[in-house]
């Protein structure tokens, strides 16, 4: 995002920028603008035109969606997934980067930080695969747990529901860390001690000053996560088992398993439309807060 | 034939540009397999290099369609790729493969006749695939679970075992399974409804859906399952090569058993290495030295199965006519049983939570 310029000047701004913005504009046409064109073109194809499959064009793939309740329900799943992450990773990461931004200087803030961004350097395959030795029975959580009560207690959250949440919002938490980090930063120390200086609890100043001034950072991280949650695959198959089944793996079985990619790119144009109208919707009320 | 026009070229550059092809070196030979079968066994590629100097890389793939798709979007990649015969007419329809010249490979003679003019593998008199090995998918046990192994599929519905009961992720394979569960021919199923409803009780008694080798085995290590579908071959891996408790059972009401052809694509830029490379496939040698060593299902050359122990699983007990007549051949699956297939597996899974 760019400051808007003052009036009168962009004319003389954009001949200079121009060339250092066109590497930029010339790598999305290629690497964005024209697959997802294809995907949107193939959506409406009945086959793809390889090996010589005869194909016509067609709505059938997007009747498909609402010809059987199976999509919609499982993209109602999906969608109660994308919130349920977004808002334990609010719960968790908000107060993570209140600390980071406020309480902490110096090198213990440098050392916190790198372990909010360590997850970032690791394969995401990697860290599921790592949750899936944590979380089974008979694994390093049950092992801990039965090793150390005195009672016997069985923690087996492998292929579940559970297993599924707590693999994504580890992954998607640095999100919400970072945005947030960002804005509660730039909130200025003596705004705080103003307020709590003429009387304000703390949990005033929380919900009056620091929550509607980290609110950009907030909604920011709640974007990044829920979008990509909504349509995640990876986490479900491999921590879900039998509840893995979501929107997203529906897809994926289209492309990898059944070679339907006119159906799996239509469902996926749908699924982009159905997150796009939540954003829609929610746009009015976060642009209030903000 | 649809001539190509614009439209194909600028979707099928599309498609291939998901994937970079890199640049071939003539000695080199590239193979499409399931991760760990046979042909990517180190001791295997290493002796057939220094005995044609052609260099072996591997690709994999998870599912049939997984490697169709490879094959369609990267023409010229593959010279050698191994295919469920079920799937070698599809992929014969589509142009994808090329006719093997047999008289290139020595250790032909020694295949089981029946296999090698097997209809599945040629078309207008051209062989198109050499069969390769053969198996059964059915049911394998942890033996920690069991005194004895069970005789039945029931097993898999026994509440006994609820929760440690895993099943392939494969629409078509969850269906057949089912159908001979339900006392239906696997390839002619009837009555569907049957089917729907001996998966849904199954269902609530999985623990979760495999889709490689190292899943299953990895679930039987930790203890997670006590019973579930298995590949006969991968059963004796997981019994030679893993040292894992399993057991592979032919149940009383049969097995689905399959074929695996090798191949050579159309476009193989090395199909003089891919010949000797399949000859060296089915050769007694690298066969009895895979069962013995890694766990291997059973050779379509009756030579290289003839090298085995007289105990040997693969002689033993498949080599039983009394098992073999159990045990019923997959064959192709038209794309609307298949798309129904899928259908009702989804709709099963999606239901099941």
């Amino acid at each position: 995002m760019t400051a808007a310029p003052p009036p009168g000047a962009q004319h003389s701004q954009l001949r200079p920028a121009l060339p250092l913005l066109l590497p930029a504009y010339l790598w999305l046409t290629l690497a964005i603008f024209l697959p997802l064109s294809a995907m949107v073109f193939f959506s409406f194809m009945t086959d793809l035109p390889l090996a010589d499959r005869s194909w016509a064009m067609t709505l059938g793939n997007y009747a498909a969606f609402f010809e059987t309740d199976l999509y919609g329900r499982l993209l109602l799943r999906s969608l109660r997934l994308g919130l349920e992450v977004t808002l334990y990773c609010v719960l968790i990461g908000f107060p993570c980067a209140y600390v980071l931004a406020k309480v902490l200087k110096g090198r213990s803030r440098e050392a916190i930080f790198l372990l909010v961004i360590l997850p970032f350097w690791s394969n995401g395959l990697v860290r599921i695969f790592s949750w899936a030795i944590f979380l089974r029975g008979g694994g390093v959580i049950d092992s801990a747990l039965n090793a150390v009560l005195p009672f016997e207690v069985s923690v087996d959250l492998m292929y579940s529901y559970p297993a599924v949440i707590i693999g994504l919002v580890h992954s998607y938490l640095p999100y919400m860390v970072l945005t947030c980090y960002l804005t509660l930063q730039a909130i200025d120390d003596s705004l705080i001690e103003a307020a709590r200086s003429l009387g304000a609890s703390r949990l005033t100043v929380l919900r009056r000053l620091i929550v509607p001034l980290a609110m950009p950072g907030l909604i920011a991280g709640a974007v990044l996560i829920f979008v990509p949650v909504v349509g995640s695959f990876m986490e479900p198959r491999i921590l879900g088992g039998r509840s893995g089944t979501f929107y997203g793996t529906v897809i994926e079985d289209q492309f990898v398993a059944v070679f339907n990619w006119p159906l799996g790119a239509a469902l996926s144009f749908i699924l982009l439309a159905v997150v796009l109208a939540v954003l829609a919707l929610a746009a009015p009320v976060l642009r209030r807060q903000t | 034939m649809r001539k190509m026009n614009l439209k194909h070229i600028v979707s099928a550059a599309a498609l291939a540009g998901m994937v970079t092809a890199g640049a071939v070196q003539a000695d080199e030979l590239h193979v499409l397999n399931w991760k760990g079968y046979g042909t990517d066994e180190a001791w295997a590629t290493a002796a057939f290099e220094a005995k044609t100097g052609h260099k072996v890389i591997h690709d994999y793939f998870n599912s049939e369609q997984e490697m169709l798709t490879k094959l369609r979007t990267n023409p010229g990649t593959y010279d050698v790729v191994m295919i469920n015969a079920a799937f070698t007419g599809q992929a014969i329809d589509e142009a994808l493969i090329q006719p093997i010249d047999v008289g290139k490979i020595s250790n032909a003679a020694g295949l089981a006749p029946e296999m090698a003019r097997s209809e599945l593998l040629n078309a207008e008199g051209a062989a198109y695939g050499v069969p390769w090995v053969w198996g059964v998918t059915s049911v394998a046990v942890n033996d920690k679970a069991f005194d004895a192994p069970p005789s039945s599929v029931e097993v898999m519905w026994d509440a006994a075992h609820k929760g440690k009961v895993v099943l392939r992720d494969d629409a078509l394979e969850a269906v057949q399974f089912a159908a001979l569960a339900s006392g239906q021919n696997i390839n002619d199923i009837k009555d569907l409804d049957k089917v729907r409803d001996k998966l849904a009780s199954l269902m609530p008694q999985i623990r979760t859906f495999w889709s490689s080798e190292n899943d299953w085995n990895q679930m039987v290590a930790a203890g997670q399952i006590d019973v579930g579908t298995y590949w006969s071959g991968s059963a004796s891996r997981a019994k030679t090569s893993f040292n894992l408790p399993v057991t592979f059972v032919i149940p009383k009401e049969g097995a689905i058993g399959w074929l695996d052809g090798l191949s050579i694509p159309a476009g193989a830029k090395n199909a003089e290495g891919a010949h000797a490379f399949i000859d060296f496939m089915i050769a007694p040698d690298f066969y009895v030295e895979w069962d013995q060593k890694v766990g291997a299902p059973v050779s379509a050359n009756l030579e290289a199965v003839a090298g085995l122990d007289e105990t040997a699983f693969n002689r033993a007990v498949l080599g039983d006519p009394a098992v073999a007549a159990r045990i019923q051949f997959q064959k192709p699956v038209s794309d609307e049983d298949r798309e129904k297939y899928l259908k009702l597996w989804q709709e099963l899974k999606a239901s099941s939570q």
